[in-house]
């Protein structure tokens, strides 16, 4: 081990995993963006929001259920779902009547509505830190490489990242949903043409975008303080990440998330005032080899 | 360009407009003078990103950050440094156009949403560094108390200034579309594969767009150290770019003085509904739903459909 350690010191491994747990975050939420982008071709802002909600009603769940250690579980159970009840109604609600419109405008609608959802958590939730309670089985923190402990939650993000993108691989190439909606990133007209109703098709894909956003927002709340402004941040991020994969192309979302996440927390140990900056410069980077994103778009 | 074409009643508004800019200090008090200053630099600011937004056609998606570059950069020299304020001022637009000719190089090569988000990116990666370099920009405290020159310490004489160096702009920015220049982008607005067919260089039209709307945006971030005597780092964040986008659709943005009237209203209302509620953002969004429903052209955009029916087929650009 020591002669890993000589090559790779214990920090560098250590920040490595840190990152790579950051990245499940970034995944799970870049992938349900990358989802809505490539199907809906909605540049949703409201995402964001959505991944915050995602994190407050985790608190007030978690609290109705004791706010104990066990009390996350059920939090975890059961947040994605109203996050998916909560986008099934603004989407036929409200969205479903502007597909049509052009990408700027629908942007700007869901800027709207992240406001609105922002001004909505305040007024529910109030404008103080929230802390959601970390699971009993994984509290505390493990040495790993050389004795740095490293938290244990974190590991169990780690677990969770491959398994979603199983459950997202399984969705989008092996069921008829999946291979529905694929058709329908790519021509939209034909598969209403061979009698699919592609505005269902185009619900169950939001919803189930959503609730990705709402699962990264429950994953994340144990780790950060549950605040307003969680959303502005993070939403931009995604978006960065959606476009150097590559539009609407998931496993492009996994490279984006990847590419992000370890050169976040990479960039903090090398340089730790502006290390903050190294992910955007990689985006630029990224952006001006190839322009369109790393991964085939499906634009 | 559809502006000032309301032909004999536009002008009487903008006369009387104007006339009223003039005397408002000496009838309303010193809360809605402040008010007033902020909207217009405020609508210089939305017109500037109206000039590559409605005008050119170009996704411009983070025109707060040559806001935000050119207020640090007046303000940071006015405080950092010996030189006169009015350099501080002149260099301000300065800084934000060189911001923006380095963000345009980079990005002008994508189009459209690609175009936008890299503008994003570009301009986080400004936010992340006024935002961190604590000891020189303030970090997230910002600037405050930034000194100013005698004539301009008090409000109204920030105010005269404003209006005077707004409107300047203002027709400078309108001189600019009208000129050849001016119709060329909104020819590449329309078509961009037939304007460079027949010989026109696109990109550097559009990188040239980018500069003017960059300046002109540092220009109104030079107006807000006047005006408010401060910066901080929310002025480069990406939802005021939202907002200022916001500001030109809600007025119309392929009018000329729409976003100017977006801006004036969003201001309004900001400054009216958060005096009663802290849940402004909640209205907003709720009538700028409406807006995108109902108004897809604008308020000034809706009026000159009315005044002018079949006259002129209004531009689609779906």
């Amino acid at each position: 081990m020591d002669i890993v350690y000589s090559v790779l010191p214990p920090q560098f491994l250590s920040q490595v995993l840190v990152g790579l747990s950051r990245t499940t975050i970034l995944f799970i939420v870049a992938s349900g963006l990358s989802l809505i982008l490539g199907v809906l071709r909605i540049p949703n802002v409201a995402h964001g929001s959505l991944y915050m909600i995602g994190a407050f009603v985790s608190y007030s769940i978690a609290k109705l259920f004791g706010g104990g250690p066990s009390s996350y579980w059920w939090a975890l159970l059961i947040t994605p779902f109203v996050i998916a009840l909560i986008s099934f109604v603004v989407e036929r609600g409200v969205f479903q009547f502007l597909y049509e419109r052009e990408h700027l405008m629908l942007l700007l609608l869901t800027f709207a509505f992240s406001l609105v959802f922002g001004d909505l958590v305040k007024l529910i939730w109030g404008v103080e830190y929230k802390s959601v309670p970390v699971p009993g089985a994984f509290q505390g923190f493990v040495p790993l490489f050389g004795g740095i402990p490293f938290p244990l939650y974190n590991l169990f993000l780690l677990c969770v990242g491959p398994v979603v993108a199983l459950i997202l691989w399984f969705i989008v190439n092996k069921t008829k949903i999946g291979k529905i909606s694929r058709a329908a990133a790519v021509d939209r007209e034909m598969v209403g043409a061979v009698g699919i109703n592609v505005s269902w098709v185009f619900a169950t894909v939001f919803v189930i975008g959503c609730l990705l956003a709402g699962l990264g927002g429950v994953l994340v709340a144990p780790t950060v303080s549950v605040t307003l402004g969680m959303d502005h941040t993070l939403i931009i991020e995604a978006f960065l990440i959606v476009i150097i994969g590559g539009l609407g192309n998931i496993w492009g979302a996994l490279l984006g998330a990847l590419i992000f996440g370890l050169s976040q927390s990479l960039g903090i140990l090398l340089w730790p005032k502006f290390g903050i900056v190294i992910p955007y410069l990689a985006v630029v980077v990224v952006l001006l080899i190839k322009p369109t994103g790393l991964l085939k778009s499906t634009w | 360009m559809k502006g000032n074409l309301l032909g004999r009643k536009g002008l009487l508004t903008g006369v009387i407009i104007i006339l009223f800019l003039f005397i408002l200090p000496f009838i309303f008090p010193r809360f809605y003078i402040y008010m007033t200053s902020i909207i217009l630099l405020t609508g210089l600011l939305a017109s500037s990103c109206n000039i590559a937004l409605g005008f050119g056609g170009i996704y411009q998606f983070h025109h707060a950050v040559f806001y935000g570059a050119g207020a640090y950069a007046a303000a940071l020299i006015i405080t950092k440094s010996s030189l006169s304020p009015w350099i501080a001022f002149a260099a301000g637009p300065i800084v934000s156009a060189i911001i923006g000719l380095i963000m345009g190089i980079i990005s002008i090569r994508l189009s459209k949403l690609y175009f936008g988000m890299l503008q994003v990116s570009l301009g986080s990666l400004v936010w992340v560094i006024v935002y961190r370099w604590y000891s020189f920009t303030g970090g997230d405290d910002g600037i405050h108390g930034i000194p100013l020159p005698e004539i301009l310490s008090s409000a109204n004489g920030a105010y005269y200034f404003t209006l005077f160096i707004t409107g300047l702009s203002m027709f400078v920015l309108y001189r600019i579309l009208k000129s050849p220049f001016g119709s060329v982008l909104q020819g590449i607005r329309d078509n961009p594969l037939r304007s460079g067919i027949i010989g026109v260089n696109v990109k550097r039209h559009q990188l040239m767009t980018l500069v003017i709307a960059s300046f002109f945006a540092g220009v109104a971030g030079t107006l807000f150290v006047v005006v408010d005597n401060t910066v901080f780092p929310d002025m480069l964040f990406w939802t005021l770019s939202m907002e200022i986008v916001i500001m030109c659709l809600l007025g119309g943005w392929f009018t000329f003085f729409g976003p100017m009237l977006g801006a004036a209203a969003l201001v309004a209302l900001r400054t009216f509904v958060s005096s009663f509620t802290v849940y402004w953002a909640l209205i907003l969004g709720i009538l700028f739903t409406l807006v995108i429903f109902f108004l897809p052209n604008g308020i000034l955009g809706y009026i000159e459909q009315k005044f002018k029916k079949g006259t002129e087929v209004s531009v689609d650009r779906g």
